[in-house]
C-alpha cells in the first residue's frame, strides 16, 4: 500500500546487514592497528601505548632489507608495467577494430583471469629452468614477474582515460602539420597524464601487496616484506608485525585513495 | 598500385605492432608463455629431487584422481586429492553464498543513497580491498586466535572458560576467504543496481505485492546480472586461494593452491604439481565462461 511516507527504497533489515558489513571490514584493520602500538608483547591484551615496535621494526636488519627491496621491485615493475600499458592502451584504444584485437586485448587481462598460484607455478619452472641456463639469480625475475601482472592494473585506468579523450583535439595538431610524436607529446599526453599516474599507482601497490609470485619466484634471501611477513607468521607473532603491517596499509590507503581522487576530477 | 589509403592502413598496422611488443612480449615472457612449458612438464616424469626427468609419462594427470593401490595394485580413487578438490569447491561455494548474503543488501544500501555520498560509501569498500590481502589475513587471524581478541572477549565475560579452536579449521578460512573477497561480490551488484528504475519498484507496490515479494520479484531479477557476476568474481579466486588457507588453515585444511605447493616443495612431484596446476585453471576458465556470458546479457540488457 503506497501511502504517505511509504518509503519504496527500504528493505526490512538491507540498512542494519550494510551497518554489519561495513563494521566487519574495518574493525579487524583497526584491531590490527591498535595493537601495533601496544607496550605488552601480546596482539591482544592492551597494555598501554608505545612505539617500540615501530622501533624493533625499524632496526630489525631482515625488516630494512625486505623494505628496500620491496621498494626497489615495486618502483621498477610499476614503471615497466606503465610505459608497456601506456603503448598498448594507444593501440588498442579509439582505433578501427582490427584483427587480433580479441586476442590482445585477452593477453593484457590474462594475469586476472589466471589463477595467481597457477603463474606461481609456470614462473618457477620456467626461471628455474632460466637459472640453471645462465647461472644469474638476481632481482631481474621478480621485476620482470612483476612488471607482467602489473600490465593490466596499470592499463585500466590509462585506457578508460583514453576512451573519455576528445580525438579532434590530436587531428587539429595533425592538421597544424605536427608530426605524430609532437602530437602525442603536447596533445595527447598532457590529457593522458593523471590516467597515467593512477594506472603507475595501482601497479605500485599491486606490486607492493605481492605475496604468491614472489613467494614462488624469488630466490633464497631475497624476501619482500609480504613474504618475510608470511614467514613470520609461523613464529611466535608480536606486534612488530602489526607495525610492519600498519606501515604498509597507510601506503596502499594513501595511495587508493590519491586513485580515487584522479578517477574523480575527470567527470 | 598503392593508392594512399593502403599505405596508411600498412603504417598504422606497423604502428600498431610496435606499440604493442612491449607489452606482449612482457606478457608472453611473465605470464602466458610459461603456462605451455606447465603443460609440457605435466607429462613428464618427476624427477628424484625435485625438477623432471624428459621421460614422457601420462602418471600425473593420471595421479591427479586416482593412484594405484600400494600394497594391493589396486586402481583406487587418490582420496586424499579428492578431499581437497571437494573442499576447495566446498568452501568456495559457501563462500561465495556468505558474501552474496552480507554484499547483496551492501551493494542495495549503497545504491539507495543520494547520488553524491554514493562513491564515498564506494570508496569505503574499496580500501580495504586495494589493502594487502596478507594483511587482511593476518588480521583475522588476530580476531579468532586462541589467545585473539574474540576469546579473550569471550572469557572475560565469563561465557566460556577455555578458548573455542577456530583458527585452522575450515571455519577459520571461510570467514577469511569471506571477509578477503566481499568487495569483489558488492562491486558488480552495486553496478547493476546503481542503474535500477525505482519506478518499477513503485509499480510493483502499487499493486500490492509485499516488500519481499518486491525484492524477489521485481529488484532481484533486474540486478541477476551483477549477481551472477559477483558470484563468479568471488569464486574464481576462492578456489584458487593460496595465501588465507595457508594462514588460517595452517597447513591442516589444505586447500587447491596449497595442494600445488606441496608437490613443488615436500612432495616432490612437478609434474602432479603442473597437472593440478592446469586442472584448477580448465575449472577457473569454466566459470568465466559463465561470467562473460553474464556480463555481456548485462550489457546487452542495458542497450549499452
Amino acid at each position: 500500500m503506497a501511502t504517505k511516507g511509504f518509503n519504496v527504497r527500504k528493505q526490512t533489515g538491507f540498512n542494519s546487514i550494510a551497518m554489519f558489513c561495513f563494521v566487519m571490514l574495518y574493525l579487524p584493520i583497526i584491531l590490527l592497528v591498535i595493537y601495533s602500538f601496544n607496550a605488552g608483547e601480546s596482539i591482544a591484551v592492551w597494555e598501554g601505548f608505545s612505539w617500540r615496535w615501530y622501533v624493533s621494526a625499524w632496526e630489525n636488519e631482515k625488516v630494512q632489507d625486505a623494505t628496500i627491496r620491496s621498494l626497489i621491485i615495486a618502483t621498477c615493475a610499476s614503471l615497466i608495467a606503465t610505459s608497456a600499458a601506456v603503448l598498448a592502451a594507444l593501440a588498442t584504444t579509439r582505433v578501427k577494430p582490427w584483427r587480433g584485437q580479441t586476442l590482445a586485448f585477452a593477453l593484457v587481462n590474462q594475469p586476472l583471469m589466471v589463477p595467481e598460484i597457477v603463474t606461481a607455478v609456470a614462473l618457477l619452472i620456467f626461471f628455474a629452468m632460466v637459472k640453471v641456463a645462465t647461472g644469474y639469480t638476481g632481482l631481474a625475475y621478480l621485476i620482470v614477474a612483476h612488471s607482467a601482472f602489473c600490465i593490466p592494473f596499470a592499463y585500466m585506468p590509462i585506457r578508460a582515460r583514453l576512451q573519455g579523450m576528445d580525438l579532434n583535439l590530436e587531428q587539429a595538431g595533425a592538421d597544424l602539420y605536427g608530426t605524430p610524436v609532437k602530437v602525442f607529446r603536447h596533445i595527447t599526453l598532457p590529457q593522458l597524464w593523471p590516467g597515467i599516474l593512477a594506472g603507475a599507482m595501482l601497479a605500485f601497490v599491486i606490486s607492493l601487496d605481492d605475496v604468491v609470485i614472489t613467494e614462488f619466484v624469488k630466490s633464497a634471501g631475497q624476501d619482500t616484506l609480504p613474504t618475510y611477513m608470511l614467514g613470520q607468521l609461523r613464529r611466535v607473532i608480536t606486534p612488530e608485525i602489526n607495525a610492519i603491517s600498519t606501515a604498509l596499509l597507510a601506503v596502499s590507503v594513501l595511495m587508493v585513495i590519491a586513485f580515487f581522487l584522479l578517477n574523480r576530477t575527470r567527470k | 598500385m598503392t593508392d594512399a589509403s593502403t599505405l596508411r592502413a600498412r603504417g598504422e598496422r606497423r604502428t600498431r605492432i610496435l606499440l604493442l611488443t612491449p607489452a606482449m612480449l612482457l606478457l608472453l615472457l611473465a605470464a602466458s608463455g610459461p603456462l605451455l612449458i606447465v603443460l609440457v612438464y605435466s607429462f613428464l616424469t618427476p624427477g628424484a629431487y625435485g625438477g623432471v626427468e624428459w621421460i614422457f609419462s601420462p602418471k600425473a594427470w593420471f595421479n591427479v584422481v586416482a593412484e594405484v593401490d600400494f600394497f594391493t595394485d589396486e586402481l583406487v580413487f587418490a582420496d586424499a586429492h579428492l578431499t581437497v578438490f571437494w573442499r576447495s569447491i566446498k568452501l568456495s561455494l559457501i563462500t561465495m553464498l556468505s558474501c552474496l548474503i552480507v554484499g547483496f543488501p551492501t551493494a542495495y544500501f549503497i545504491a539507495t543513497r543520494p547520488a553524491g555520498s554514493r562513491d564515498m560509501w564506494m570508496l569505503l569498500i574499496m580500501i580495504p580491498f586495494w589493502t594487502n590481502l596478507l594483511i587482511r589475513t593476518f588480521a583475522i587471524m588476530e580476531l579468532i586466535r586462541n589467545q585473539g581478541t574474540v576469546n579473550t572477549i569471550l572469557m572475560a565475560a565469563g561465557i566460556i572458560d577455555e578458548p573455542i579452536q577456530m583458527l585452522f579449521t575450515e571455519f577459520a578460512i571461510l570467514i577469511g576467504m569471506t571477509y578477503v573477497y566481499l568487495p569483489l561480490m558488492i562491486l558488480p551488484i552495486y553496478a547493476s543496481m546503481e542503474r535500477l528504475d525505482f519506478n518499477l519498484v513503485e509499480a510493483g507496490y502499487d499493486l500490492y505485492a509485499t516488500r519481499w515479494k518486491v525484492l524477489r520479484k521485481v529488484i532481484f531479477p533486474l540486478v541477476k546480472p551483477g549477481v551472477v557476476a559477483g558470484s563468479i568474481l568471488v569464486f574464481v579466486p576462492c578456489l584458487g586461494a593460496y595465501v588465507t588457507p595457508r594462514v588460517l588453515g595452517g597447513g591442516k585444511q589444505l586447500m587447491l593452491g596449497n595442494l600445488i605447493e606441496l608437490q613443488f616443495g615436500q612432495l616432490r612431484n612437478w609434474p602432479l604439481g603442473a597437472a593440478l596446476s592446469l586442472t584448477l585453471l580448465a575449472i577457473v576458465m569454466i566459470a568465466l565462461v559463465f561470467y562473460v556470458r553474464a556480463v555481456g546479457k548485462e550489457d546487452a540488457g542495458h542497450g549499452h
